[in-house]
């Protein structure tokens, strides 16, 4: 079955072989995006975060013939360059699992909300999980990419 | 992971109606309907269950809206949590407030309470909240629209009253006439299972109690007894921290719960007496400083 969608932008079109196929395998193993990183396929991690019609969304639970026709942003089309420059500027990577969907989330959190707070970002983010950096450094590189955003014309 | 092998036949069906979508499901029984997938791509993902075909409800346009019908919301059952704690808050707040819970930003943005009651879970957190207010659970078929109670539609552990060939179309939910409680306990304050769960509202026109208890039995229970407790009206100030403690043991002894990974059983019970207890106080509270009734 051929599922087209718009992919970052470009039309895409991908060659499925069982309903149940996740966007997340669409993506990474038929399209070889592998920006949106797979960690647990079960909705957890948030790993997998993209934009679909502009919402955050685990790409691992959605499946891929749900997507005909739609809009969906990974964090190479969704992610204003700002705020990938705060998370390396606040060392809000290590080893960069959980960065990309951490990544999507935040850029759709500034475009709700340009100047968040802390109770605000760790909501925003709560289902976006990283091992290696104890979450306060990605909460600066937030407050960071909103004032950089800010500075701006957008 | 997928064979390389003749390509599978296999169906996915995108209905734009919802006759359309129930014929679809009469004429292809083995579908398997998925509206925002967070229970069903799960089960896929981890093949529990590998679907032959399946019928996509998130193109049914009639399921993600809601209607203001006087006394009370009819919500399309595939608007996601998000939408209701959004839009809904004031007039169903505490569904409002029990949707605000579930799992993530991510899971809110899909999941729906359509997927939630059809997967009848003990633990979802949809169920306690429509069990307080009285909602009614929308059904329809090719033979036709069913209207089934809250209160009969929960038949044992992921089991319920929707029959093969029937899909949700939409829950009513009562508007609030009073304040409104969901408490929910877990490990963390964001995607957690409920170890227990309870929902109250208080209705000041009726002065009643609506009672829905979560991942405390084989299904979502109410606490009838609790519902009778005495309460001030004509009073309010009488009321005491005695009364809410009884309350609280009422609903604690209306559960049925057993020990698993997430609680005991004694847990469970305790958790829920002290849940019930806060709730009562908090919709008390509440009611009176508002109405000053
Ligand atoms: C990480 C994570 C966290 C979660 N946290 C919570 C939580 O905190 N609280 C909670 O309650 N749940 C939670 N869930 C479970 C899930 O999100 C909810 O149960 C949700 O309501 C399911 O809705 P859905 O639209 O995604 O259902 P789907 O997965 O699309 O469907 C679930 C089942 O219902 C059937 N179905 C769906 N819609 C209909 C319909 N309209 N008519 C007939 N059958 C239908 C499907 O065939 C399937 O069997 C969580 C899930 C994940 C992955
Ligand atoms: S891989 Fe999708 S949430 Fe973890
Ligand atoms: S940087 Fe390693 S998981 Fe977040």
């Amino acid at each position: 079955m051929r599922v087209t969608m718009h992919v970052d932008g470009a039309e895409t079109a991908a060659e499925i072989d069982r309903p149940g196929e996740s966007l997340l395998s669409t993506l990474r193993d038929r399209l070889g995006l592998t920006g949106s990183k797979n960690a647990c396929e079960q909705g957890e991690c948030g790993s997998c975060t993209v934009l679909l019609d502009g919402a955050p969304v685990c790409a691992c639970l959605v499946a891929t013939a749900q997507c005909e026709g739609r809009e969906v942003k990974t964090v190479v089309g969704a992610v204003p360059r700002p705020v990938r420059d705060a998370f390396v500027q606040c060392g809000a990577v290590q080893c960069g699992f959980c960065t990309p969907g951490l990544l999507v989330s935040v850029a759709d959190l500034l475009d709700r909300e340009p100047d968040p707070t802390d109770p605000e970002i760790r909501e925003a983010l709560a289902g976006n999980l990283c091992r290696c950096t104890g979450y306060e450094k990605i909460i600066d590189a937030v407050h960071t990419a909103a004032a950089a955003l800010a500075g701006e014309p957008r | 992971m997928s064979s390389v092998a003749a390509p599978a036949r296999f169906g996915f069906h995108r209905p734009a109606a919802v006759d359309e979508a129930v014929r679809l499901l009469a004429e292809h029984p083995e579908a398997v309907p998925v509206a925002g997938g967070t229970d069903l791509m799960v089960a896929v993902n981890y093949r529990h269950t590998r679907p032959e075909a399946m019928l996509d409800l998130t193109g049914l346009a009639e399921l993600r809206e809601w209607t203001d019908e006087g006394d009370s919301v009819r919500i399309g059952s595939g608007v996601p949590y998000a939408r209701i704690t959004a839009e809904l808050a004031t007039v169903l707040p505490g569904l409002a407030a029990a949707a605000r819970t579930v799992g993530s930003p991510q899971i809110r943005n899909r999941g729906t309470l359509g997927g939630n009651l059809a997967t009848a879970s003990p633990a979802g957190d949809g169920h306690p909240p429509l069990l307080a207010t009285g909602a009614t659970v929308e059904a329809v078929s090719v033979d036709g629209t069913r209207t089934i109670p809250i209160g009969e539609f929960y038949l044992g552990p992921k089991r319920s009253a929707l029959k093969p060939g029937e899909l949700i179309t939409a829950v009513t939910v009562p508007k609030a006439t009073g304040p409104q409680q969901f408490l929910k306990v877990g490990t963390r304050n964001a995607m957690v299972i409920a170890v227990c769960s309870f929902a109250l509202a208080l209705d000041l026109d009726t002065r009643r109690l609506g009672t829905g208890i979560g991942s405390a039995g084989p299904v979502p229970l109410t606490a009838p007894d609790a519902e009778r407790l005495d309460l001030p009206w004509t009073d309010p100030a009488r009321f005491d921290d005695a009364l809410a403690a009884e309350f609280g043991r009422r609903v604690a002894a209306a559960a049925r719960p057993i020990d698993d990974v997430r609680g005991t059983a004694a847990y469970r019970r305790h958790a829920l007496a002290v849940c019930a207890a806060r709730a009562l106080r908090r919709v008390w509270t509440a009611a009176h400083e508002r109405t000053g009734r």
